[in-house]
C-alpha cells in the first residue's frame, strides 16, 4: 500500500497536482472501505464535504490547508460530538473547540472524524471503548490484533492511511505504544508543550497531547502546529517553539545516547532486544557515543503510575454525575441513587476499576502510604532522568515489551495489560518528550517500535535522533 | 468577668471557635472570568469552567489572591510565600466538578490575631489559625417544584476566604464581637462587602462545654449561620443541650449540626461516622501559588488604616473616649462619615465630641427610623458639619438644631437654607430676651409669688413660657441668666 506523506501532499497541493477535493475524496473512499476496523466513533461524510466546500472558498494561505486529520475522541470539538469513548458522554456536543484542534483548524486542516480510544483513555488495547474494539489494520485474516491504546483509533487511522496525521493523548504511553503496535510514528511532547484546554481529563499531571503520522518529518510539521502557550491552562509552558521541520538534522556526530540498563527486563522477546541492539549499533556507526546509564527507580515507575493516574482520574471523573450533561440513569429516587445508577451504568469496567483504585489511595489512612509515597517516588524517577541527561543528549529504549497482541488477549488480566506501559511510563512521570518510530519487525512480520526520549522541551533532539534512525531503516 | 453558665449541678464554660466564610470582593470568580454579581437570574453567570464541562481548567484570579493577602495583613497574620490549592472531593448536585478547590495543608495565610474591645474598657485577643482561599458551591433550590431540585450555578466558583479561629471564644457575646470585628476589618480593607443577609459573610461555629479548668470537651459544629443573632442563639441553645446531656450522665457525640432559625434549635445533620472523607490532594491543574516578598510588601503598603489604628488616632487627635472612638470605628462608613464631617470645617475639630454625638445619636436614630443606611444618608457630612457649626456659634440652639436636622433629612436642604427660610436664628439680643421675660413675669404674678416663696422648680415654667414666646429661638443660657436676675430682683 502506497502511503503519501504529509510533506509530499502539501507539495502536490501547492503545485496543483491534486486538489483539496480530490485528495480528500481519496481518503473518504478508504475510510468507507475500512469501516470494519472500527477506527472512528464519529464519521460524517457530509461534515468532511462541508469542510472542503469552505476551504475552496477560502483564498488565504494556510500551512495545513486541506490536509485530512483524524482527531482522538478525547478532544472537544464544536463540529462533531465528543464522547471519550464512554456511554456517559454519548451524544455530548461541546460548544467549544479544544486548544489543539483549534490550532489545526486555524491551519486549514480537515477533520475526517473522531477516533476510537479506550474509555477516557484508560487502557492499552482500545478495547475498553463503549463503542467497541478498534482492529489493528495490520491484523492477519484469521487473527484480529489490538492496535494498542489508548489512542488506538488514531494510530490505526494513520496505519490504514485514512488520514495524513492524527492527534492523540499520552498519559502513560497512549501515543507511543499504539504507534509501535501499528507501525507508525507517534510523539508525546514534553508535559506542558501543548495545552490541555478542551481535552477531557484522565490524569491531569500526566496527560499530554501529541501526534501520529506516517513519518518523522510529518510529525515534526504537525507538532509544530499544535504546540504553544495557552493562558487557559496553568500547566502550559511559556517556551519558544522552534521550527522542528526546518531544523531537522540527521547528523548525530558527537552526540551521546544513553542506554538505560534497567530497560533490559526478563521476558522481553528476543526480537525486541535485537532491534534495540540494531538501533544502538546504527547510532554508533553515525558517530554517536554510546553511554550506559542507570535509571535506578525504573522498577517503581509502573506502581507509581498506577497510583497517581487513578488518584487524579477518580477526582477528574467526578464531574460526570448525571446532573449537568451527558448520560443520566432513568432509575432515580434520590440524589444518591442518581449518582450510583448514572455512574454504574455510564462507566465501563476499567474506568470503574481505576476510580475505585484512585478513591482508595486518596482515602484517609491510606493517603500517606500510597499517594504521598508515589509522589515522592515520582520525584526520584524524575531525578534519575535529570542525572542521566547530564551525561547524554537522548535516550533510546524499546517502546513496548511486545508487538501487537491478539484482540482478546489480556482482556481479563489488568496487571498484564498494565505491563504494556513499562517502557513508556517513566518518561510520562518525568514529563519528558518521547517518540516511537517503527524499527524492524518480529517473527510474524509485525512492526516493533523504538522509543527516543529527550530532555524537557528538547523535542528537536528527539526528532533529529528519530529521523536519523528512520533513514537508517529505510 | 464571669463567663460561666449555671447548670443544674455545676458551673460550665463554653469553648467556641469560628470558621468564617467571607466572600472575596472581586468582579470575577476565583478560577474563571464569570461575574460575581449577586441576585442575577439563575445560571446567567456560569462559564464553561464553572459548569465543569469536560476539558475545562481553572486559572487563578490574581486579584482574589491579593485580596486574601490584604486580609491576612489586616488580621496581623503571617503571609505564606508558598501555598497550594487542593481538591476537596465530595458529591453534591450544586458542586459541578465533584470537588471544591480549596487550600488544605498549605494555606495562603497563617497565624494571626484580632482584638475585641469590651464596654468596660478591657479587651481580648482571639487568635487566628489560618486563612485560606476556596471556591464557593452553587445553590440547590428545593422549593421550586415538589419533586425536583433545581441548581443555580451563579455562585459556583466565587472566591471565599475561610478564616479559622482558635477556640479562644468563651461566650456568645464574644462570638458576636469577634465576627463583628472581622467584618469591620474586611470592610475597611474592602476585601468583602460584609453583607450577611446576602450570605457574603457566614460562619460555622464549633462549640463544646467543660467544667472550668478541665480539658476541652467533645465539640459539635453548627453549620452555615448568617447573622450574629443566629450565631448567639445557636450557641446558647447548643451549650444548654450539651450541658443537659452531660449533667444527666450522657456524653456528647461529635456531630455536625444544623440550626433551625424559626425554632431556634439545633439538630444533628451527620455524625462522625457519616463524616465525609474528602480525599484532599493537590490540584494537578494548578501550580503552587508563590508570592514574592516584594509583592507582599506592595500589597501591604496599599492597605488603608484599620479600625484599631483609627481608633487610637481618634482618641489622640480628638481627645475622644475609648468608647466613643470604638463606636465610630466599628464600621468603616461611620469613621469615613466622621472624618468627612469633621474635616469639612476647621472649626469643628474643637467640637469633636459634639460631632460624635450628632452622628451616633441624632443621625443614627433618624436613619434607623427611616430604615436607611449611613452610606446613602440624605444628610451629607458637609451639611451636618454646617449644622454643628451653627450650634457651636450660637446661631441656633441644640433643640432647634434637631428640628433642622429632621428637615434636612426629608428635604435635602442645607441647614443654612432652612434656618434662613424659617427664621430660626437664635435670639441673642439681651434686650429682646429681657423684654419677653418682663412680659412673662407680668402675666404670671401668682407664679412669681410662689417662686419667691421658695418653689424653685417653677423656674422651668418661666423658661418654658419665655421659649414659647420666642418660638424656641432664645439662647437658653442667656434666657436662664436674665430670668434669674429679674426674678431675684423682685425679692
Amino acid at each position: 500500500m502506497f502511503k503519501s506523506s504529509l510533506k509530499q501532499t502539501l507539495k502536490d497541493l501547492e503545485t496543483k497536482k491534486i486538489s483539496i477535493r480530490e485528495l480528500n475524496q481519496d481518503y473518504l473512499k478508504r475510510i468507507k472501505e475500512n469501516e470494519n476496523l472500527n477506527v472512528f466513533i464519529h464519521f460524517s461524510e457530509d461534515n468532511v464535504l462541508k469542510q472542503i466546500d469552505n476551504l475552496e472558498k477560502d483564498n488565504s494561505a494556510k500551512k495545513l490547508k486541506g490536509i485530512p486529520i483524524a482527531i482522538k475522541d478525547l478532544f472537544c470539538t464544536k463540529s462533531m460530538p465528543t464522547t471519550a469513548a464512554s456511554k456517559i458522554l454519548e451524544n455530548f456536543n461541546p460548544t467549544y473547540e479544544s486548544f489543539v484542534t483549534q490550532k489545526l483548524l486555524d491551519e486549514g486542516s480537515i477533520f475526517v472524524g473522531k477516533t476510537n480510544l479506550d474509555e477516557f483513555a484508560m487502557g492499552s488495547a482500545t478495547n475498553t471503548s463503549f463503542f467497541g474494539n478498534t482492529i489493528n489494520p495490520l491484523s492477519k485474516e484469521n487473527m484480529p490484533l489490538a492496535p494498542g491504546g489508548s489512542s488506538g483509533g488514531s494510530a490505526a487511522a494513520v496505519a490504514a492511511d485514512l488520514c495524513l496525521g492524527a492527534t492523540g493523548t499520552d498519559t502513560g504511553g497512549s501515543i507511543r505504544q499504539p504507534a509501535s503496535f501499528c507501525g507508525v510514528v507517534g510523539i508525546k511532547p514534553t508535559y506542558g508543550l501543548c495545552s490541555r484546554w478542551g481535552i477531557a481529563a484522565f490524569a491531569s499531571s500526566l496527560d499530554q497531547a501529541g501526534i501520529f503520522s506516517h513519518n518523522v518529518e510529518d510529525a515534526s510539521i504537525l507538532l509544530q502546529s499544535i504546540a504553544g502557550f495557552d493562558q487557559r491552562d496553568s500547566t502550559s509552558a511559556k517556551v519558544d517553539i522552534p521550527n522542528y521541520f526546518e531544523n531537522l538534522d540527521d547528523d548525530l556526530n558527537g552526540k551521546t545516547v544513553g542506554i538505560p540498563k534497567e530497560y533490559s527486563i526478563d521476558g522481553t522477546p528476543m526480537e525486541i532486544s535485537q532491534i534495540w541492539q540494531d538501533a544502538i549499533k546504527f547510532l554508533e556507526k553515525k558517530g554517536v557515543k554510546i553511554k550506559n546509564i542507570s535509571l535506578p527507580h525504573t522498577k517503581y515507575a509502573l506502581p507509581t503510575y498506577y497510583i497517581i493516574a487513578p488518584a487524579e482520574a477518580s477526582s477528574n471523573l467526578a464531574r460526570y454525575d448525571g446532573v449537568k450533561y451527558g448520560f443520566r440513569s432513568d432509575e432515580i429516587n434520590s440524589l444518591d441513587e442518581m449518582y450510583e445508577n448514572t455512574r454504574a451504568q455510564g462507566f465501563g469496567r476499567e474506568v470503574k476499576r481505576r476510580i475505585l483504585i484512585g478513591t482508595y489511595v486518596l482515602s484517609a489512612g491510606y493517603y500517606d502510604a500510597y499517594y504521598l509515597k508515589a509522589q515522592k517516588v515520582r520525584k526520584l524517577i524524575a531525578d534519575d532522568f535529570n542525572r542521566a541527561f547530564k551525561e547524554c543528549d537522548f535516550i533510546v529504549t524499546p517502546t513496548a515489551p511486545s508487538a501487537a497482541f491478539p484482540l482478546n488477549e489480556k482482556q481479563n488480566d489488568p496487571i498484564k495489560m498494565y505491563l504494556n506501559d513499562v517502557f513508556t511510563v517513566p518518561a510520562s512521570l518525568a514529563g519528558l518528550p518521547g517518540i516511537s518510530i517503527p524499527f524492524g519487525k518480529d517473527k510474524n512480520n509485525l512492526p516493533l517500535g523504538i522509543q527516543i526520549l529527550g530532555k524537557h522541551f528538547d523535542e528537536q533532539q528527539v526528532f533529529n535522533a528519530a529521523i536519523s534512525l528512520e533513514r537508517s531503516y529505510e | 468577668m464571669n463567663n460561666l453558665i449555671k447548670g443544674e449541678k455545676h458551673d460550665w464554660e463554653m469553648v467556641i471557635g469560628l470558621e468564617i466564610h467571607a466572600q472575596v470582593k472581586s468582579n470575577s470568580k476565583l478560577f474563571s472570568s464569570s461575574s460575581t454579581k449577586f441576585g442575577s437570574s439563575p445560571n446567567s453567570q456560569v462559564s464553561l469552567v464553572d459548569a465543569a464541562m469536560p476539558g475545562m481548567l481553572p486559572v487563578i484570579n490574581k486579584y482574589c489572591v491579593e485580596q486574601a493577602v490584604k486580609t491576612g495583613v489586616g488580621l496581623n497574620a503571617k503571609i505564606n510565600n508558598y501555598s497550594v490549592f487542593d481538591r476537596k472531593n465530595y458529591f453534591y448536585a450544586d458542586l459541578p466538578q465533584g470537588y471544591q478547590i480549596s487550600q488544605y495543608k498549605y494555606p495562603i495565610v497563617g497565624e494571626g490575631k484580632v482584638t475585641i474591645d469590651f464596654k468596660d474598657g478591657t479587651s481580648k485577643d482571639i487568635r487566628i489559625v489560618r486563612l485560606h482561599l476556596e471556591q464557593d458551591a452553587g445553590k440547590s433550590l428545593h422549593d421550586q417544584n415538589p419533586s425536583k431540585t433545581y441548581v443555580d450555578l451563579n455562585r459556583s466558583g466565587v472566591a471565599l476566604m475561610e478564616i479559622v479561629s482558635e477556640p479562644d471564644i468563651r461566650t456568645p457575646d464574644e462570638a458576636g464581637m469577634y465576627i463583628s470585628k472581622i467584618r469591620s476589618i474586611l470592610m475597611y480593607l474592602d476585601t468583602c462587602d460584609g453583607n450577611m443577609q446576602e450570605g457574603s459573610l457566614r460562619a460555622d461555629v464549633n462549640i463544646s462545654v467543660r467544667k472550668p479548668g478541665d480539658e476541652y470537651g467533645t465539640r459539635c459544629e453548627i453549620k452555615n449561620l448568617n447573622s450574629i443573632k443566629f450565631i448567639k442563639q445557636a450557641i446558647n441553645y447548643e451549650a444548654k443541650r450539651q450541658i443537659e446531656i452531660l449533667e444527666s450522665g450522657g456524653f456528647i457525640e461529635q456531630n455536625t449540626m444544623l440550626f433551625n432559625t424559626s425554632t431556634g434549635k439545633t439538630r444533628p445533620m451527620r455524625n462522625k461516622e457519616e463524616a465525609h472523607d474528602y480525599r484532599y490532594f493537590p490540584d494537578p491543574d494548578l501550580l503552587p501559588l508563590e508570592i514574592s516578598k516584594e509583592e507582599i510588601g506592595k500589597i501591604k503598603s496599599s492597605i488603608p488604616e484599620l479600625p484599631d489604628e483609627l481608633k487610637n488616632k481618634f482618641i489622640e487627635t480628638f481627645k475622644l473616649s475609648n468608647y466613643d472612638a470604638s463606636v465610630l470605628t466599628a464600621e468603616k462608613q461611620t469613621s469615613d462619615y466622621f472624618n468627612e464631617t469633621i474635616n469639612s470645617d476647621p472649626e469643628l475639630k474643637n467640637h469633636a465630641k459634639i460631632v460624635v454625638n450628632w452622628i451616633t445619636s441624632e443621625l443614627f436614630s433618624l436613619l434607623n427610623k427611616n430604615n436607611q443606611d449611613l452610606n446613602n444618608s440624605p444628610v451629607s457630612p458637609e451639611n451636618l458639619g454646617q449644622l454643628i457649626k451653627l450650634i457651636s456659634t450660637n446661631e441656633i440652639s441644640g433643640k432647634i438644631a434637631k428640628d433642622v436636622l429632621e428637615d434636612m433629612f426629608s428635604s435635602g436642604k442645607t441647614p443654612r437654607q432652612i434656618v434662613d427660610e424659617k427664621g430660626l436664628q437664635q435670639v441673642t439680643d439681651q434686650d429682646e430676651i429681657a423684654k419677653v421675660i418682663d412680659e412673662v413675669i407680668a402675666e404670671n404674678p401668682k407664679m412669681v409669688e410662689q417662686y419667691l416663696a421658695g418653689k424653685d422648680k417653677l423656674l422651668g415654667f418661666f423658661v418654658g413660657q419665655a421659649m414659647k414666646f420666642t418660638k424656641g429661638k432664645a439662647n437658653p443660657k442667656m434666657l436662664n441668666d436674665i430670668l434669674k436676675q429679674k426674678l431675684n430682683k423682685k425679692n
